[in-house]
Parts: C-alpha cells; structure tokens; sequence
C-alpha cells in the first residue's frame, strides 16, 4: 500500500511533467497537424537555459554554504524560470518562422538572411580564439554577405518548388530541425552531463507513515498545474486562443474569416516552447537529472505519446494522457522485475489504448466520409 | 520452357558479375571507403525496404530499425548459438570453407528474413486500423519495444549486446559482394513490382484507400503483404550488419536508427526506388564526407537536410525512377506514379 | 426480367440515427434506374450498403442469386459491383491509364509470386489489362489524356475517367452517385449520352443518384425516391413527376422543379 501511494505520487509528479510537454505538441499538431519533433529538443534548451541561469547568471547560493538563503533562492528560480520560458517561447517561434512556415508557404528573402546567419556560424568558430569584437564583426559580415548571396538562390528555388502537403515531408523537416537542434547543442554545451546544484532545500513531508513528498515534487506538480491553468484560461478566453482553436478546426476557414494564421501559429509555438522551457527548468533545478544535449530525445517521444494518447490535437487530453504515462512508467520502473522495461511501458499502453480508441482517449473519431 | 532458361541464365550473369566486380573493389579500394561503401549498400536495403512499406504502400511506418534488429539478432544467434548444435547433424554446415560459410549466411538470413516479417505482420495488423500519424508513433513504438526486450534478453548479451560474431571469413572479404547482391534484389522486387498491374494496386492503397478498396483491391492483404516483404528484407539487412560488424547491441538499433531511415525514404522521393536508394548513399555518405569539418560536420549535416526539405519538398526525385528511360527520354508515358 | 440485386428491408443506424430504415429496392438486370430524394434522405448510405462499405445494421443484400454478408467493397466489386464517388475519389497521383489499370486488375489471373519473378504468364496477363484499360479509355474518349496524372485533369474528365475505372472491373451492376454533379448543361447532355452508350456497349446495369431532374428523369427507365432513409414512392417517371408525396417531400425540403 505504502509502496503503492509512493509510486503514485511519483508517476502524478513525473506525469505532469510529460503533460507540460505534451500541450505544446498538442497544440502544434492541433492548427498545423504536424508532429514537431524538435519540440523534446526545445525541452533540453529549456533545461541548459535553467543549468546557466541557476550556475552563472544568478546569484544562487548554495544551501549547504547557506541555509539562510531559501527565500531569495526561491526568489531566484521564479526568475531563472520565467528566463528559460522566454528563451523556449523565442526558440518555438524561431524554429516556426524558418523551418515549418517555408513548408507551408514557400522560402523568401527574410529566409535567406536566415540561412546565410545559420551558415556563417561555421566561420564565426573558426575564428573563435582572436576575441569576441573579431568575432562578432566576421559573424556580422559573413553572414549578412551569405544572405545576400542566398537571396537571388532563394528566388529562383522559389520559382522552382512545388510545395508538398505531405505530412512526411513535414515530419522530415521537424526531425532535421532536431537533429540540429541536438548537435548543435553538443557544439555549444559540450557532451558532458551537467547537474544544477542544490538550491533548495531537500526535506520531504511525511504524509502518512512510509509515505513521503519531496518539496521537489510538491513544487514541480504545484508549478505544473499552474501553468496548465494559465494554458487553459489563454486558450478558452482570449481573442489569440478563439483564434487557436479556430485554426484548429479548419485553417482555411480561420483564414477566410480573417485570422492572421501565421501569427497564431507563431503564438502557438510561443506558448509550446514557453511550457516545454518551464518543463525543463524544473526537472534540472529541482531532479537533479544529468542533462545533456540528447536528453530530450526520449522524454520527448514519450510526451508525444502522451499526446496521441489523450488524442491529438486535445489539450486536456494532452495533460490527461501525460498524467497516464507518468503513473505507468512510475509503477513499472518502481517494480522489482520491470524496471529495465520502463522506456517500452509507455507504448505498450499506447498500442493498447489506440487498438481499442484510435482517436485516443478524448479525442473523437470521425469516420472517414465516402 | 525458354523464357525460363534465359531468366536463369541472365541472373546468374548477373550474380557472377556482381561477384567479379565486388572482387574487384575489395581488391582496389582502400579499406576505409569500402567500408562506408557497405555501410551505404545495408542503409540502402533499409530504405528500399522501407520505401515499399511508406513510400509505395502508404503506409505511414517509422520504426524501421525493430525489423533490422529482429534480423540481426537471430541471424546472430544462428552463427553464434544454434550453427554448433546443427553443426552435429550434419557437417555440411561447417564453417571456414567458402561453401560453409555462404551457405551459413544464407541461412541466418532465411531465419532473419522469416523473423523479421513475422514481425512486420504483427506491426502490419494495427495498421489496419490505424491511419497516418497513429501508425506512424505505434510502429515508433514497436521499434523501442524491440529495443528494450534485446536489452533484457541475457541469452543475447543484454546490454552489452552479441560481439564476436563470426565474420563468416570468406564473407567478410566479400562483404561488398553479400550487401549489394541483396540491395539489387529488394530493388529488383520493387521494380518487378511497380512494373505490374499487382504494385498499381500497392499505390492505389496509398492514393486512396476507400476508392482502390472499391476497384478491387483487397487492401488489408495490400498492407500487411507490404509490411512483411519490407521487414523480410530490414532483416536481410540486419543479418548483414551483424555478420560484417561482427558486433552488435540494442543501441545501434534505437529511434535515431529509425529516423535516419524514414528521413532517407522521404528525402529520396515518397515511393521512388531509386530515390530511396540514392538518398540512402548520400545520407551514409555526407557526413563521412564532411569529416573535414570536424565537431561541425553534425550541424551543418542536419541543417543541410533541412534546407533540403525546404527546397526539394517532393525529396530528389519526387515520385520518378532514374533509369535508362528517365535519362535518355525526359518522361516515360505511363509509368507507375509518372509526375 | 430478372432481378440482378435485390434489397430486402435494409436497416443502417449511426448511433440512434437510422439513415436508411427498412429499405427494399429491386434492380433488374439491364435496366437503367434511377435513385433520387431531397439532401440528407440517405442516397449514398445506400450505395456504402450495397457496396459494402458499411455493413447493413438489418436486412440482407442479394446480388446475382447470392446472399451476400458481410461483404468488403472489394469483394463487391469482384462479384460485379462498381461505383464512382460523389466526391471524386482518382487515384490522383497515378496517370489515368494506371487509374483504369488498378481496377482492370480485379480480373487477373496472375499471383503475387509470379508477378515479383516476372514469369511469361504474369507479364502476357499484364499486357492483357493494360490493352484492356486502352480499350476502354478509348471508348470513354479518353486516349489522349492516358499518360497525365488524374489529379491534374479537369472536372469533367475526371468524372469520365471514374465511370471507365468502374467499368474496368467487369460490372454487372454499374453505380453512379451523382454523375452530372458541377456539369453544365452542354455535358450533362454528354453525359447522358454516354450513359446510355455505356449500357448498350458493355452491357451493365445502371443504378444512378442523381439531383438534376432533368437527367433523371431523361435517361431512367425506374425511379426510386427515398426521403428520410425510406422509399416513398417508385415507379416510371412520369408516375414519379405527378406523385403527391415526392412533390411534398421536395418542396418541404427545397422546390427543384420537377
């Protein structure tokens, strides 16, 4: 029984971990009907951005230095928080605006410049040992030059393509953008596992006996639930949310009745990214998980389950399905014989509950007409 | 029967000249190239493979590697734990003699090849009912399933996987010869396929299920036939990888391996043999390429297939075959899938 | 005349909505009939019955002195039984030929294995569909659009090039669901031609779903009308044209001039 509500509390904590990543999936695939593959990644970017803000950009002090020092740590973490979701939520729109909106409507010149910037970072490392001013001038340079250079190849690329509604493709582009994402990573953060140190106090509150909540989890879940609500108020009772959910529903219609589809769907990958850094943050602050630039490759493909699971494109589904998977991974990993299988739990519950709902769990079917 | 006299005669050709050129490589290229050459034929088979599942059928699979780990796997244990019992049978099936050692591989294919699209018909049933992004994330899951069952089998290594798998001598030279005997014979399936009215069907099932269902087509033999002749040959290829890396273990077998795969299929041309097979070799190849690059040959790889997808949304070749047809005529009137 | 398929007291309900409840309907063989009704009155749930698509919720199907149960679409079509699509539904990507070629294939005699070797009989029997895909792409007018992909052709011939797909798999019974759809009267008037060709050159039975009444009531011999997933009235024509209750059940629904 101890045992049993032990695992419990784990799996809810873990679970709306997965659900905090799972919405934005969701809310990706719900207007745009992509899996965007790189969000796992945009996660780990949100866990480095918490490492760095957490290790050198704030004065966090240690609690075994200091013990006094709880409240401004607090203090601190909300900060460092609110930075990694500003960077995640910049990321998102980033990542839409040069890599899926070319899908959809072709590559032009703001593109262009883009690409020269990304190709002009080879040379910027080059260079790497003369200083930052030489650096940043031959950045600057080369790369304004490439986008000059690509301009006229965009064009005639432009002319050329015959843009694809396939889902593949656009499947394709999202895991090349992870690819980058994660290699990239392994160039600007190195290989090497990092951890945050302690900055909050690691006591737990015995709720019965044997029965024990890290403040870790308590705050992971509180700080989870928070944001969940704040999602679920932005999208139910704002203009940009109306507007969500009617892209959602059909795109071109949205469109006709004069939404700015590209800016809601830029908004979406805000609000994506912007919970997947919060995610992020608070698995490296309060976890203590090693993170690496490849680590949210699986906990990413898991939120997606978790998406598919509560059915796609529905975003209380979304938190439903995150909260199932955490509770069965919790259970299978926290068992004696299991454990090693804890990574394949998660789609055997999948294949399961789609064999039985193929919509998912609160998604709606809708037959194909003929 | 004298069509079947030539057909027999003109593949043996073939295969012996496919022998003497492969011979040749090994002989003249350095080791190194000859390596990336097969790393190129085994991801080739793969993608073909794949292409016949995704590309031609329709059918929305991404998890590739499970079939390629499924055919590593028991064309390993053949070699390693039940080629000693047999061996006891009959003496024919001893190993070092380049008759012994062919026959050897064969089998471990014959039983990689049987496994594997047992597999593929169990993946193939859910995609009955499945469609587009679900199937795509259960056979996701069917490849990381596969994965973590390797990494709990103590009879094949775990974790630490199978090493010192026999290299098979003879083969191990003639790696080029066994990897592209196999890739010319899934490309020839394809081909043959594609050729007859029976592949139309297989592209029907992707155009537009519910209208090819009421042409005629059995759809549900249509899907799960694709799915079991494309995993047989992810096992063909599985075999090969274990018998001439000589080592295996569940890593090389993830999600990424999978991904790599289904990018190589989309990137070549949703349904083009020789897109898939080309996309293949350039996917293999490019980052051997920019080793010059050093830490960066990564990034600028992956953004290259970015850039690639933005700019050739369709993959290299869309949904034409490179052939003699294709290169001297600019279009084959009614070819499968002419556009 | 004998009776090709017939339709004893067929019942389909989508949850507690029945859209066709106890249907009979009798297709002779050679005969061209018509099916029409007001929107929502369950035209095309009867062609997914027939067809297979949905299997009925009561009441069987016989078709050519065969009971037939639990049928897939493509079991129907290899017994005889071809459609086209409301919403046209080409393989949009193959060339027209290959369109005509997948249905052709209903009739091959040649096995998966022969085809991946290749041997002399499955390559003779593909020569044999493809001449016969040419045939009747000839036939429907449509020889010199064999090689462009269906998807790029226009309205009209796409339509054409679905009733020679159907024809493709040998029917008995031919089903059109609202042909003349998008059509403007200069090919309505085509395609009625063409129908009747069709009929007399290949030798099928037609049952259509069709709004323009101007086509219905031009070409069908029989006429069916069926309002809220029940026949309400049946006959010749001009039986039909005069029948106060179809009068009543279009003009409640919208006034198409009979």
């Amino acid at each position: 029984m101890e045992w049993f509500v032990q695992q419990l509390i784990y799996g809810v904590q873990l679970g709306s971990l997965y659900a905090l990543i799972a919405l934005g999936y969701t809310m990706v695939y719900g207007v745009l009907r992509l899996i965007n593959f790189a969000h796992g990644d945009v996660y780990m970017v949100g866990a480095f951005v918490g490492f760095y803000a957490c290790t050198a950009w704030l004065p966090f002090k240690d609690l075994n230095a200091h013990p006094d020092a709880v409240t401004t740590n607090i203090a601190l973490a909300i900060i460092a928080m609110a930075i990694a979701m500003a960077v995640c939520a910049a990321l998102g729109m980033v990542i839409e605006r040069f890599a899926y909106r070319p899908l959809r409507n072709g590559l032009n010149r703001q593109d262009a410049r883009f690409w020269g910037f990304v190709g002009a970072i080879p040379l910027a490392v080059a260079v790497s040992d003369q200083g930052a001013p030489v650096v940043l001038a031959v950045y600057a340079v080369s790369g304004i030059a490439l986008g000059h250079v690509l301009c006229p190849v965009v064009a005639w690329l432009r002319r050329r393509t015959v843009l694809s509604p396939s889902r593949l493709n656009a499947l394709i582009t999202a895991i090349g953008v992870s690819l980058v994402l994660q290699n990239g990573g392994l160039l600007v953060f190195g290989a090497d596992p990092r951890f945050i140190p302690t900055i909050f106090p690691e006591s737990s509150i015995a709720l019965a006996d044997g029965i024990h909540v890290g403040i870790g989890q308590l705050a992971i879940l509180g700080v989870s639930i928070a944001l969940m609500l704040g999602l679920r108020h932005i999208v139910l009772h704002t203009r940009r949310g109306r507007a969500m959910r009617a892209i959602s529903h059909d795109i071109e219609a949205a469109k006709m009745m004069g939404i700015d589809t590209d800016r809601v769907i830029a908004f979406t990958f805000a609000l994506g990214g912007a919970l997947a850094g919060a995610g992020g943050f608070l698995v490296a602050a309060l976890t203590h998980v090693k993170i690496t630039p490849m680590f949210g490759l699986l906990p990413g493909i898991k939120a997606f389950v978790a998406a598919v699971l509560g059915g796609a494109g529905n975003i209380p589904g979304a938190a439903l399905g995150g909260v199932l998977m955490g509770v069965a991974e919790a259970f299978v990993s926290g068992s004696q014989h299991l454990s090693t299988y804890r990574d394949a739990i998660a789609f055997c519950v999948l294949v399961v509950i789609l064999l039985v709902r193929p919509a998912g769990l609160l998604g709606q079917h809708v037959p194909e007409k003929v | 029967m004298p069509w079947f006299a030539v057909r027999v005669a003109s593949i043996a050709g073939a295969v012996a000249a496919l022998y003497l050129l492969s011979g040749l490589l090994t002989a003249t290229i350095e080791a190194y190239v000859l390596q990336v050459l097969v790393q190129c034929g085994i991801y080739a088979i793969l993608a073909v493979s794949l292409n016949l599942i995704n590309g031609i059928t329709g059918q929305f699979s991404i998890g590739h590697a499970g079939f390629f780990a499924v055919g590593a796997y028991v064309g390993a244990a053949w070699t390693m734990l039940w080629q000693p019992h047999a061996v006891r049978v009959t003496s024919a099936l001893a190993m070092g003699t380049p008759a012994g050692d062919a026959l050897n591989l064969l089998i471990a294919c014959a039983l990689g090849m049987a496994a594997a699209s047992l597999a593929g018909a169990a993946v193939g049933l859910p995609s009955l009912r499945l469609r587009g992004d679900h199937l795509a994330i259960v056979t996701l899951g069917f490849g990381e399933v596969i994965r973590v069952l390797l990494l709990n089998i103590d009879a094949v290594g775990g974790a630490r996987g199978l090493s010192g798998i026999p290299t098979l001598a003879s083969t191990g030279d003639l790696a080029v010869f066994w990897v592209f005997l196999f890739l010319v014979l899934v490309i020839a399936v394809s081909r043959n396929l594609m050729n007859t009215t029976r592949g139309l069907t297989w592209l029907a099932v992707r155009e537009d299920e519910v209208a090819a269902d009421a042409m005629g087509v059995n759809t549900t033999r249509v899907k799960v036939t694709a799915f079991v002749l494309g995993s047989a040959f992810a096992g063909a290829a599985g075999v090969l990888y274990a018998h001439i890396m000589t080592g295996i273990s569940p890593d090389v077998f993830g999600i990424d391996t999978s991904i790599i795969i289904t990018t190589m299929v989309v990137l070549g041309g949703t349904g083009s043999v020789t897109g898939a097979t080309l996309a293949a070799f350039l996917l293999v190849a490019l980052p051997e390429m920019l080793r010059f690059m050093k830490d960066y040959r990564l990034v600028i790889f992956s953004t290259l297939l970015v850039l690639l997808m933005l700019t050739r949304p369709h993959g290299i070749l869309g949904t034409r075959e490179l052939g003699y047809a294709t290169l001297f005529r600019r279009r084959q009137t009614g070819s499968p899938g002419t556009r | 005349m004998k009776v090709l398929l017939s339709a004893r007291g067929i019942t389909k309900r989508f949850g507690g909505l029945a859209a066709v409840s106890g249907l009979n309907l009798d297709v002779r063989e050679g005969e061209l009939l018509g099916l029409i009704g007001p929107n929502g009155a369950g035209k095309t749930t009867v062609f997914n019955l027939l067809t297979g698509v949905y299997p009925p919720t009561e009441g069987h199907v016989e078709f050519d002195g065969r009971r037939l149960r639990r049928m897939r679409p493509y079991q129907a079509a290899h017994l005889g039984i071809a459609r086209t699509f409301q919403n046209i539904r080409l393989f949009r990507r193959l060339s027209a030929l290959d369109n005509v070629r997948v249905a052709a294939h209903v009739r091959t005699t040649a096995g998966f294995w022969s085809c991946l070797l290749r041997t002399a009989h499955a390559m003779r029997n593909d020569a044999v569909l493809t001449e016969k895909a040419r045939a009747l792409l000839g036939a429907l007018d449509l020889t010199s659009v064999a090689a462009a992909p269906a998807g790029d052709l226009p309205y009209g011939v796409q339509r054409r090039l679905e009733i020679a797909r159907a024809l493709a798999t040998d029917a008995k019974l031919l089903l059109l669901d609202e042909p003349a759809a998008g059509m403007n009267p200069a090919e309505k008037q085509e395609l009625m031609e063409l129908i009747h060709a069709i009929r007399r050159d290949f030798s099928v039975t037609v049952l259509l779903i069709e709004h323009d009444m101007r086509v219905v009531m031009g070409i069908c011999e029989r006429i069916y009308v069926l309002d809220y997933g029940q026949v309400i009235a049946e006959g010749r024509p001009e039986r039909i044209r005069s029948d106060p209750r179809v009068i009543a059940a279009y003009l409640g629904e919208e006034s198409e001039p009979c």
